[in-house]
């Protein structure tokens, strides 16, 4: 918050107007290694019909732009603010008080002044107000105005892909001006000349062709998830048998391809896999909507459009009736607050209905998507699944509450009311960062790459500070999470920040604590790891 | 009279303007917000690299300027300022202005006294806190490189390991 003035400093007041050519207006960004992520490759702009597709580097001069690449920028500048009327709002109702200058969790880790909301946003405000307000126009500089140039694009470039879009200063902005969309549209504005990172480009393009970031194809999909059926029949003793792209089936299931793929998303899909066989119903995967995120959503609306009709589509096609997501953070943001204006209608599914509980997901009336926590929470509220919570025991956990489903669709007691029932050893973090002021991970809006480690870590540490302190208060040493890309980066983080401390899915609690059917005394955890006081009874078999 | 009464007696002072100074080290829109006092969590920067000052100069009043103690503290700001926009000799150079704050608040007093010979270990004692930040320093940027290693491997690992492809070697991991 800006430091109020005493009586005695504001009767020195020096009211000539202030220097201009030496502030942050003026100081082009140095590129910094650590800082920033790799250039598209031109093949996955192609492969999407991105525009400028060509071989560059960001720390180069010469970026290849078109000729008239300020007039592309101008014009589609133009276009939305006309389009987005809260993008219009955004630019002009900003007081600049300052409430969101230190809440933002690159600028506590960085120290980095452009890094503060308000600043960021200023990034793009001060060429809206010399192309489009009188005031800006007539009297440029004085009126907080200035030029689009080189230097200008590529400082909004570095600072677009150095927020994560996680909407924590919005909470405390007295407008609610969403910073998070100010960067969505200053990255569209940015991808109509080609410029994208590699790490965003190819996980869209790979959807785009494939049905998931990864680029696994249905053969690989199916060969991961059964590696991880024979995993749960060697730990329970029962093997699962989920069913492919199955028409008829009451429902479909989609997860992020983290998921399928890396560890420790793959020991919370164990945890679906085996809670969705307990309960029995009838529900299929697909090998063709096989992404829940979505990275599209990182470059602009009209990629996210495209890359999320694949879900509905797939949903008519299979002709389920609902569809039940699994534990992903943007994935939520798109489906909760996009999915429904981009290609809803869904009228040819129907309002989700557990088929356990007979709940009536009302949330999710016109979206007809239902997040497995809301799923599982309620199959606990009903007495319905079997648990055995002292199998976590040698556990304590914490929650980190993903950015995109806290804030943006208010899923903050859902996952610690099944960590309380599957876990007996709970702590949560300060009051300041959790729920709705939770801090982000650091990562997420596809800066997840391995070549911007600095930036990742210094976003990171101010929910790392929180989670240092209830391992010192508590001696946690899980954090549990319900977001892909957490699940991905927030290893890495801890074990710079808070060695000792991992990492999981909250199902991956919920699949070692469901005591399940006919199954096998357990010895050993989804993670193959011996349970505490198990270590005779392995010896025994 | 020892020089530790001296440093005891103007802890908090000393303290306060090492921790400016080293404040002083960040962008200067940067350094109002790094100056308020804050919850830990509202504030963590400074409120870590204020706690570990405290604790570096209990360590100087103590005569205890190796160890896991000092190392710890040292740590716990190295640590922050290796991922932040410093060169390595400003990462760890905020040390040295614990030398400048003790001559400027008790310089007097030791020419009064003729404590030079007490200063002057005072003064080791920081070398060798600077000494051991920069091995902290080291580690950290090496901790860097080894996460980008580390993310790459275990990305492809289950995918290694289900083609077969891993090789185990006893005490090397893979």
């Amino acid at each position: 918050m800006a430091k109020l003035p005493k009586p005695e400093e504001l009767s020195k007041i020096d009211y000539k107007p202030p220097k201009t050519g030496c502030g942050w207006r003026e100081t082009p960004v140095q590129f910094k290694e650590g800082m920033y992520c790799f250039g598209s490759r031109p093949k996955y702009l192609e492969e999407v019909g991105f525009p400028n597709a060509r071989e560059w580097k960001p720390n180069e001069e010469d970026w290849k732009l078109p000729e008239n690449w300020k007039d592309i920028i101008l014009d589609g500048l133009k276009e939305r603010l006309e389009k987005y009327r809260s993008f219009r709002l955004f630019m002009d109702i900003c007081v600049r008080c300052g409430a969101c200058a230190d809440k933002c969790h690159f600028f506590i880790g960085s120290g980095d002044p452009k890094n503060m909301p308000v600043l960021r946003a200023e990034l793009i405000r001060s060429v809206y107000r010399k192309y489009f307000t009188p005031g800006g126009k007539v009297f440029g500089q004085w009126a907080g105005a200035r030029e689009l140039t080189y230097d200008v694009l590529k400082e909004w470039w570095y600072y677009f892909y150095q927020c994560t879009e996680c909407r924590r200063c919005s909470v405390f902005c007295p407008y609610g001006i969403d910073q998070a969309e100010i960067t969505m549209i200053g990255r569209e504005l940015l991808n109509l000349i080609g410029c994208n990172t590699d790490w965003i480009a190819g996980p869209v393009a790979n959807c785009y062709r494939k049905g998931n970031h990864l680029g696994l194809e249905p053969h690989a999909i199916v060969s991961n998830l059964e590696y991880m059926i024979d995993d749960i029949e060697e730990i329970t003793g029962i093997r699962v048998d989920p069913s492919f792209n199955r028409k008829g089936a009451e429902i479909l299931f989609v997860t992020p391809s983290g998921d399928l793929f890396g560890d420790p998303g793959t020991y919370t899909c164990m945890g679906y896999l085996m809670l969705l066989h307990e309960i029995g119903i009838d529900y299929t995967w697909s090998t063709y909507a096989s992404e829940g995120g979505n990275f599209g959503f990182f470059t602009s609306m009209e990629m996210a459009k495209r890359l999320n009709y694949k879900i509905y589509a797939e949903a008519k096609r299979l002709g389920v009736k609902w569809i039940l997501g699994g534990e992903c953070g943007h994935m939520w943001r798109v489906v909760h607050q996009f999915m429904d204006t981009w290609n809803g209608p869904a009228d040819f599914l129907e309002e989700p209905v557990s088929p356990v509980t007979g709940t009536r997901f009302e949330n999710a009336k016109t979206t007809k998507m239902v997040h497995i926590a809301e799923f599982t929470a309620d199959l606990i509220k009903n007495g319905k699944i079997k648990l055995d919570p002292s199998r976590n025991d040698h556990l304590k956990v914490t929650f980190h509450d993903s950015c995109n489903t806290s804030r943006g669709m208010g899923i903050l007691e859902e996952p610690r009311y099944i960590i309380k029932h599957v876990c007996n050893n709970f702590y949560d973090m300060s009051k300041n960062a959790t729920r709705e002021k939770t801090f982000c991970c650091g990562s997420g809006s596809g800066l997840n790459a391995g070549e911007n480690m600095e930036l990742r870590m210094r976003g990171g540490f101010p929910r790392a500070n929180a989670v240092k302190e209830v391992k010192e208060q508590h001696g946690v040493n899980m954090l549990a999470n319900i977001c892909a890309i957490d699940r991905a980066v927030l290893p890495t983080l801890m074990d710079y920040w808070v060695p000792g401390v991992s990492v999981c899915g909250t199902h991956e609690l919920v699949g070692n604590a469901l005591v399940m059917k006919g199954e096998k005394k357990r010895t050993m955890d989804l993670r193959l790891e011996t349970l505490p006081g198990m270590e005779d009874s392995e010896e025994e078999e | 009279m020892y020089i530790e009464e001296l440093l005891t007696e103007k802890k908090r002072v000393i303290v306060r303007k090492w921790f400016d100074l080293t404040i002083e080290t960040y962008p200067e829109e940067t350094r109002n917000f790094l100056k308020t006092p804050a919850e830990q969590s509202a504030n963590p920067v400074a409120e870590t690299i204020h706690s570990a000052l405290q604790g570096l100069f209990n360590g100087i009043i103590n005569k205890e300027t190796t160890g896991t103690g000092v190392a710890s503290y040292l740590d716990n700001v190295v640590r922050i300022r290796a991922i932040q926009d410093f060169t390595p000799t400003q990462a760890v150079g905020f040390i040295f202005g614990l030398k400048d704050v003790i001559r400027e608040e008790l310089m007097n007093d030791v020419r009064r006294h003729g404590m030079y010979e007490e200063l002057m270990a005072v003064e080791s004692g920081i070398d060798r806190m600077a000494a051991a930040a920069f091995d902290i320093y080291m580690r950290c940027r090496e901790k860097i490189y080894d996460l980008r290693a580390n993310e790459v491997r275990n990305w492809t690992y289950r995918i290694l390991k289900q083609s077969n492809m891993l090789r185990e070697h006893e005490g090397e991991g893979i």
